[in-house]
């Protein structure tokens, strides 16, 4: 017979158990546009689920919907006990420079920007490597000599996108011509296909055949428009070359599931500081599968493998804009 | 600039602009007769959520269009039963359509399509197709009418033309036909209508069907004419933008369509040029974006003459006794 006193004592027994359990686990904080953005938010949320199939923790998450909530959830997962605390998007910078000194035994992982604290691993993106790659595919791929890209927000993040594809356009031939259009200047700019789609028509009046979309969800009105025009288009962050096959001519890749999937199996213990993700170390890329292998020819991906084996040696330097804000290709 | 840069800009303006008139001529009607409609944004966030998520399941956009009229027209329901019968303040009750459209849209779709707040992407029948006039191709190449005709009149979806039909049908509604002449007295003065004998209550929920019936078919529009299918948030202000036109025109139907056809050009020249020019000096694209909201606030600071709403609009009806 179980006594009253056992009873509670194996309870209070599973209740710590649970409690140790949950303070352990890590958590995952999605930026604006929405987990299921397929592009920046989505990429995190397989890496999580990948770690979650492979190690079979679970971990906590959390969406924000306004600006307002950055410091107020980061802050309620560190008190929950979770950790690492993995938080997504460059505009959480001044979050974890308030919140991760408040609690020096969480770690806390940034994608897509820096913060120099000593218990904060801040993972940033080649993106003008990848966005190279994907440059020259258009280039490669245009009939018309002009191709365009359709940024987000109009930061510096996303004008290194621009200028790296600029970059790779120009290197295959100097006198294609690159139009550069932002949606706006507020985060409302990453969620508005309507404007994405009307942007993107307006540049293929303007001739171009090939548009790069860096821009969320955006980005999905720019992919629509670009099948309903009959022209191509590129992906970004996730592989979005299903979205519209034979149409969306590639997707620039940015390993941010891995940098997801690293931080939850390193567990809080991990190597804090600055974790660049680059071509030489698989963190960006562009996506060929069975949706556009048709559309790249074996000279194109002979001369994408080349300059990416040069940059990987350190022969061609791609220039990042945010190094010193300007673009050579502009 | 040349004439297909500016072929392109009007062509996109009027595609913007048809969201714009059908939430505008929705609030018109309401307010002429009495009824404040500050919800129209949620009643075309609601549209637009139930047209993307019927036509994905249908695949079939009309349906999905009839569906968006409907629950739009449940939330003017909603809105007539809070402010005519129960004589609630008319401009609470819009607000809270806004919010309760806001949050409910969100919440459904995650819970029906598990895609984060938003519905699938619409495909082939699904959408609004464009629909090509009658000798669009035969005559594209003629000088003048050519561009005007092929590159601008046609190639949009249906509901575009219907938008823009419903201009002279609400003027002719309103100053043309009992029904109208009554409807506008019921905004201006509902004693004298009460004394004739005709019911105010009825009338104000016709005028505030009427403008559920228009934002329903702004919403479905603008979710599956303009892009194809629904994320959250999607009417970004514009019900707000048509309301503003709305005291622009001075609560009349023509000027209404000039109205919104500035606010669509001034958004199709925003997207369409980055930087512009003007007389030497570059315009950033930021105050392009701004000049809409801008110019709703010199409007509403009473620079544009003085405008006069319907001297009964937001006073619940009470019957002497």
């Amino acid at each position: 017979m179980t006594s009253p006193r056992t009873l509670a004592l194996t309870c209070s027994a599973f209740a710590l158990a649970a409690g140790m359990a949950q303070a352990d686990s890590p958590a995952l904080m999605f930026d604006m546009g929405g987990k299921f953005d397929k592009s920046f938010n989505e990429a995190a949320y397989n890496g999580a689920e990948r770690w979650k199939e492979s190690t079979g923790g679970s971990y906590r998450e959390i969406e924000i919907s306004a600006e307002a909530q950055r410091v107020q959830f980061v802050r309620r997962l560190a008190e929950a006990g979770s950790n690492p605390i993995v938080v997504l998007g460059f505009a959480n910078e001044p979050t974890l420079n308030e919140v991760a000194p408040e609690y020096p035994d969480t770690t806390f992982v940034l994608i897509d920007a820096v913060v120099d604290l000593p218990n904060v691993r801040s993972v940033i993106f080649a993106e003008e490597e990848g966005s190279y790659l994907v440059g020259m595919i258009a280039a490669m791929t245009t009939q018309t000599d002009t191709v365009s890209f359709v940024g987000g927000m109009e930061i510096p993040l996303i004008t290194a996108f621009a200028c790296g594809y600029a970059q790779g356009v120009k290197a295959v031939n100097p006198d294609i011509n690159v139009i550069v259009n932002y949606t706006g200047s507020t985060p409302a700019a990453w969620n508005d296909p309507v404007r994405g789609s009307e942007i993107a028509s307006g540049q293929f009046s303007q001739g171009s055949d090939v548009v790069f979309a860096a821009a969320g969800s955006t980005g999905l009105g720019v992919l629509q428009a670009a099948e309903d025009a009959g022209v191509f288009s590129i992906g970004v962050d996730s592989n979005q070359n299903h979205l519209h096959p034979g149409s969306v001519l590639t997707s620039m890749l940015k390993l941010v599931d891995q940098a997801v999937y690293d931080a939850f199996t390193e567990g809080p213990g991990m190597e804090t500081g600055v974790v660049q993700m680059d071509l030489a170390s698989g963190g960006v890329g562009y996506a060929v599968d069975e949706h556009n292998e048709h559309l790249i020819s074996d000279e194109m991906m002979a001369a994408v493998e080349e300059a990416k084996a040069a940059i990987i040696a350190g022969d061609l330097a791609v220039h990042d804009y945010r190094t010193d804000s300007t673009c050579p290709a502009f | 600039m040349d004439i297909a840069t500016i072929v392109q800009v009007i062509d996109s303006t009027l595609r913007l602009a048809t969201p714009l008139l059908f939430a505008c001529l929705a609030g018109l009607i309401s307010e002429r007769a009495g009824v404040f409609d500050i919800g129209l944004e949620g009643k075309m966030l609601i549209a637009a959520f139930t047209a993307a998520a019927i036509a994905y399941v249908s695949a079939n956009v009309w349906i999905g269009v009839g569906a968006a009229v409907l629950a739009s027209m449940v939330l003017s329901l909603v809105h007539g039963v809070a402010s005519i019968t129960f004589r609630g303040n008319q401009l609470i009750a819009g607000v809270a359509i806004n919010f309760l459209a806001a949050g409910i849209t969100v919440v459904i779709a995650q819970n029906w399509f598990q895609l984060g707040g938003r519905t699938p992407s619409l495909t082939g029948d699904a959408r609004m197709a464009r629909l090509q006039l009658p000798f669009a191709d035969a005559v594209r190449d003629v000088p003048v009418l050519g561009p005007v005709y092929s590159g601008i009149l046609s190639g949009h979806g249906l509901l575009v033309y219907v938008a823009f039909l419903c201009v002279p049908l609400t003027w002719y509604m309103l100053f043309r036909t009992r029904l109208g002449l009554r409807m506008r007295a019921v905004g201006e003065n509902p004693a004298a209508v009460d004394t004739a004998g005709i019911s105010v209550v009825g009338l104000r929920y016709i005028g505030v069907a009427i403008g559920g019936v228009l934002c329903g078919l702004a919403g479905a529009y603008l979710a599956t004419g303009l892009s194809a299918g629904f994320v959250q948030e999607m009417t970004a202000g514009r019900g707000f933008i048509a309301l503003a036109a709305m005291i622009f025109a001075k609560w009349r139907p023509w000027h209404a369509m000039g109205a919104v056809l500035l606010f669509g050009f001034l958004e199709a020249v925003a997207n369409r040029f980055q930087n512009i020019e003007i007389l030497g000096v570059g315009v950033p694209v930021q105050a392009m974006q701004a000049l809409p909201y801008v110019l709703t606030v010199v409007i509403l600071a009473g620079f544009v003459g003085k405008a006069i709403p319907p001297r009964a609009v937001g006073t619940p009806y009470v019957k002497e006794h």
